[in-house]
């Protein structure tokens, strides 16, 4: 640095490849925009039914699990609403696998771009969360126009509760996929880990039962685990937005739901800053490493 | 030494600074787990290493034109990912000033399932510009790459030839201060190289740096003042552009 150097005058340098983080990919977020309009786009070209298979899959889902737990198992007839309750939860699930699971093999399939132009590689993870929101909020609009036909009249709180529990998700998702994500580009194994995660995810929170029954069984402080679970929380909210008010008021719902739900928000963000902590630490391999 | 440190008459700030660069690849030759295992068992070697570059250090003056030279394998490329901030130094450092954009394998970012027009906005906006200098330039660009009335149409429906023009034209038209070049010669057949050079000419006479990599040494060594020669990782020779080819010729 000193000898030759030293008299020049450094003031409007950079340093190339030296990026703000997510903070970069909102001041490129036109580049956002086009690329999840790019992938919304390309996503079912090519197929007769195009977009219908987004609606295709959460309905055969729904139907499975619906005659599986819903008639076979009777839960149809000891939670009341079953089918509201069941959908809602859904949704939820499959806004978080499609996220996690997409933004976790983001920087893979992104290979070619990121060996060749730097450009702020978080771009990735975050616009596949945004893609999956996209594809997330048709079947959202669907659950609440069937709420609002069997009877439900929408409030400030729940509307509230609802965006909250998608704030959570979104936040979870990318912080996870940014976590992922970036180991996965050294080590395939992640995106795999990512698909047992996915699978435990839609068992562990209350999307199939009802959390009372949770509670029945397991010790309060593994409750408490259960119930900081973002992923629950998340779904909780929804089931209070939409399902809750299609009851007669019967079913309790979890106590302290906002108070869980905040708490889940700070442990979101708190995945959210952890993933981008280490995706900073591997960033700087990823273009020798893909 | 160089023109840039000489202390009496200051001549243009430097657009490029490199200091003590340096450039080490991990080769694994185990690619699991178990290949680990048996690999250290046996006692073979899990990984070596490689060095790109050795303690590389210039300035390239705003508005200078480069060529960096060398053999395959020589370090140029990585030089090059180096500027552009696609890899990270080992040791040293690089700063530039200004917007930086790379002719680099010019098409990367391009999609097959998207119109020519799509991909134009898509890729303009990879190399770093906002949509309102897309919409100004976007005529320029169409009429540069030749595509006409196919701009609408699917890009994995235009020839190879169409493909590299358009993707090169959206890479030249991009707003920029420094411009690295690796292959352009590679591109569409000889009047597009020609209008290439042409335009690349003019963005040095509008004084725009150059950094270029090419294996085509009458070119380069016409197009460009300087060349930097890079051999086995390090800087050989480093001066007029034509002393520089004759001194890789020798090697």
């Amino acid at each position: 640095m000193s000898g030759a150097g030293a008299a020049v005058d450094l003031t409007g340098f950079v340093r190339p490849g030296a990026g703000a983080g997510l903070v970069d990919v909102f001041t490129r977020r036109y580049l956002l925009w086009l690329l999840v309009r790019k992938e919304v786009q390309i996503r079912y070209r090519g197929s007769a039914l195009g977009w219908l298979w987004s609606y295709v899959k959460p309905v055969t889902q729904f139907l499975v699990f619906f005659l599986a737990l819903g008639v076979f198992l009777q839960l149809n007839g000891s939670i009341p609403s079953y089918p509201i309750y069941l959908f809602s939860g859904l949704v939820v699930v499959n806004l978080f696998s499609e996220a996690f699971g997409n933004g976790t093999r983001s920087l893979v399939d992104n290979a070619a771009l990121i060996k060749k132009i730097y450009l702020p590689r978080e771009l990735f993870p975050v616009a596949t969360t945004l893609v999956a929101l996209v594809n997330f909020l048709p079947q959202v609009v669907v659950l609440g126009v069937v709420c609002l036909i069997v009877g439900w009249t929408p409030s400030l709180v729940q509307v509230a509760g609802i965006v909250l529990g998608i704030v959570i998700l979104v936040v979870l998702a990318t912080g996870l996929s940014m976590l992922f994500g970036s180991v996965n580009v050294s080590f395939r194994d992640a995106q795999n880990f990512v698909e047992l995660i996915v699978l435990v995810a839609t068992w562990a929170s209350p999307v199939l039962y009802r959390w009372d029954m949770v509670a029945q069984v397991l010790p309060d402080w593994a409750l408490v685990v259960y119930q900081l679970n973002p992923l629950t929380a998340a779904v909780e909210l929804l089931h209070a937005g939409f399902w809750y008010p299609t009851t007669d008021g019967s079913a309790a719902l979890p106590p302290n739901l906002i108070v869980n739900g905040l708490w889940s928000l700070l442990i979101a963000l708190g995945v959210l800053a952890l993933g981008q902590f280490v995706f900073r630490r591997l960033e700087r391999r990823f273009a020798q490493d893909l | 030494m160089r023109r840039t440190s000489d202390g009496a008459a200051p001549g243009p700030r430097p657009s490029i600074i490199a200091r003590g660069l340096s450039k080490r690849f991990l080769l694994r030759h185990t690619h699991s787990l178990k290949e680990s295992v048996i690999a250290a068992l046996r006692r073979k070697q899990l990984s070596s290493t490689f060095d790109a570059l050795r303690d590389v250090s210039f300035d390239i003056a705003e508005g200078e034109s480069v060529a960096l030279l060398g053999l395959n394998g020589s370090g140029k490329s990585t030089l090059l990912k180096l500027i552009s901030g696609v890899l990270q130094p080992d040791t040293g450092e690089v700063l530039t000033r200004g917007r930086v954009a790379g002719l680099i394998e010019v098409g990367a970012g391009f999609h097959p399932d998207l119109s020519g027009r799509e991909n134009i906005y898509l890729n303009a906006a990879i190399l770093g510009m906002d949509q309102r200098e897309i919409d100004a330039r976007f005529d320029d660009i169409v009429e540069f790459s030749e595509i006409g009335r196919f701009i609408d149409t699917e890009v994995k429906h235009y020839s190879s030839g169409m493909f590299l023009r358009l993707a090169f034209s959206v890479a030249i038209h991009t707003e920029v201060d420094i411009l690295l070049v690796d292959e352009i010669l590679s591109v569409g057949d000889e009047p597009f190289q020609r209008k290439c050079l042409t335009r690349i000419r003019q963005l040095h006479a509008e004084g725009k740096t150059l950094v270029v990599v090419s294996h085509d040494l009458d070119m380069v060594s016409d197009l460009c003042e300087r060349g930097i020669l890079i051999n086995g990782g390090s800087v050989l020779f480093d001066g007029e552009s034509h002393a520089a080819v004759a001194r890789m010729r020798a090697i």
